[in-house]
């Protein structure tokens, strides 16, 4: 599942950003552009995708700083909803 | 809070934009212009918007409220800013706190403020602008310092709040050590003081006061939302709600102008011609028709967009707002042409049209900045 989220948030990012070279590992946030609106606009993104609802305590900026991290955001919350579930 | 409310027991309850057009020309058009020379809201229309169900009908069941969806909702604002954009005004800052609290609260906020928010039994005012700081967020001065112990200690000035003579709960935006936070401030909390602002060129039913804070003690509860780099998005957030309220209004300024003009021109001779029948009043009103279809449907892909989830409907309401508000200071202008010397009067509607709509351009994100942030979209979207 991890490729997937991976792949579908880089081609968010390079959909918004075509002009930007990006890698699953690499620090969006060292890219310059990321502003509130874009955030906001990440984790829409993240929560429409992939079904999932991230609660305050998950709205940390290392959560949000690569493919990488975001992606394993997503496995912790399916898990958790499924365990819930 | 409030004092309970009793309930006019004739108030159909508002759930889609037909509901929401009876009510708004049976208690709020006819009253519109008394309003403005009034310079407030009576409490009369306040209780029966409550009993109406009008206030947050958006919110979840579970919660209070009616489960309405964004397009609905747009709908309904459209209406409601149709009949008067004080009244629209006092709707889109409530709005904006109660889904501010519906997307970020914690169950304890829920519990405190949900159910009477939802009610309409506490009113809801958001204050982010300052003397010196409106769309340059960034430049806010209030400040919230974590206490000993817990809790927060709060110290500023807002400005130009709208509903802020009457709101019992303030959402205000305030710098904290790391970030800009949003805080539920009650108020009744000792240090509050509200100083009503008047003679405003607008929306002058509004309500509209500065707020002082001086050592206002909160509890540990009063932070909404996130900290950090995340703290951004609820002031995004709701700023994009709030857009989305005004742009829609906006519409309904249009309508309210095409609405007035079509009237007028209709028993209006000049010369033994009805106005309606001359090419450049057709040229005007035409115009207006074709702008409020165009502005009413970049409303409702904003709000489709809302609904879905989909990250794109931030920028979609940037657009809406920007054409709609735009339009709707266009055409108020003409409407105020078109009835010549009567446009400068109380007896028609369109003095207060022309009013109200200069402020639209202004406010939750002026057109400078909505074409800086519109036009950036453009850029990051082509290819080097």
């Amino acid at each position: 599942m991890s490729d997937t989220v991976k792949d579908q948030v880089l081609a968010f990012v390079r959909g918004r950003y075509p002009q930007v070279e990006i890698t699953e590992s690499q620090d969006i946030f060292q890219l310059g552009f990321v502003n509130s609106l874009f955030a906001m606009e990440l984790v829409m993104f993240v929560e429409k995708t992939f079904g999932v609802t991230i609660p305050n305590n998950e709205l940390r900026i290392d959560n949000f700083r690569s493919a990488d991290s975001m992606a394993e955001l997503v496995d912790r919350l399916s898990s958790a909803a499924v365990a819930q579930g | 809070m409030a004092s309970p409310m009793l309930v006019p027991p004739d108030v159909e309850e508002v759930r889609d934009r037909a509901t929401a057009r009876a009510f708004v020309d049976t208690y709020v058009a006819p009253g519109a212009n008394d309003f403005e020379q009034k310079g407030r809201l009576p409490e009369a229309l306040l209780e029966r918007m409550s009993a109406a169900g009008l206030w947050a009908p958006f919110l979840p069941a579970d919660i209070g409220g009616a489960g309405v969806d964004m397009v609905t909702l747009g709908e309904i604002h459209e209406e409601v800013g149709r009949g008067c954009s004080s009244v629209r005004s006092l709707l889109t800052v409530h709005t904006m706190v109660s889904w501010a609290l519906q997307r970020w609260g914690t169950p304890v906020q829920l519990e405190r403020w949900a159910g009477a928010l939802a009610a309409g039994e506490t009113l809801g005012a958001f204050c982010l602008s300052e003397p010196d700081a409106g769309s340059d967020a960034a430049g806010i001065r209030t400040a919230a310092v974590e206490a000993e112990g817990g809790g927060w200690v709060l110290n500023g000035r807002k400005k130009w709040i709208t509903n802020g003579q009457r709101a019992d709960l303030y959402l205000v935006f305030a710098r904290t050590a790391n970030s800009i936070g949003a805080f539920l401030v009650p108020r009744s909390t000792p240090g509050v003081q509200v100083r009503p602002i008047s003679e405003i060129l607008g929306t002058r039913a509004s309500m509209l006061a500065e707020l002082t804070f001086n050592d206002v003690v909160l509890d540990e509860h009063a932070l909404l939302g996130p900290s950090g780099f995340t703290a951004g998005m609820v002031l995004t957030g709701t700023l994009d709600l709030g857009r989305y309220s005004v742009a829609t209004g906006s519409v309904g300024i249009i309508q309210a102008c095409l609405d007035a003009c079509a009237a007028y021109a209709s028993e209006r001779k000049v010369g033994g011609v009805l106005l309606r029948d001359l090419p450049l009043i057709q040229a005007k009103v035409s115009d207006m028709v074709t702008d409020v279809r165009a502005a009413r449907m970049l409303c409702a892909e904003a709000g489709r967009l809302k609904d879905a989830g989909e990250a794109s409907t931030i920028m979609a309401t940037w657009v809406a707002k920007y054409f709609a508000s735009t339009a709707a200071a266009r055409h108020a202008s003409e409407a105020v042409q078109i009835h010549g010397a009567n446009g400068f009067g109380s007896e028609y509607p369109v003095a207060r049209l022309y009013r109200d709509a200069k402020v639209m351009e202004i406010i939750e994100g002026s057109n400078e900045i909505q074409r800086i942030t519109i036009a950036g979209e453009a850029y990051r979207e082509m290819k080097q």
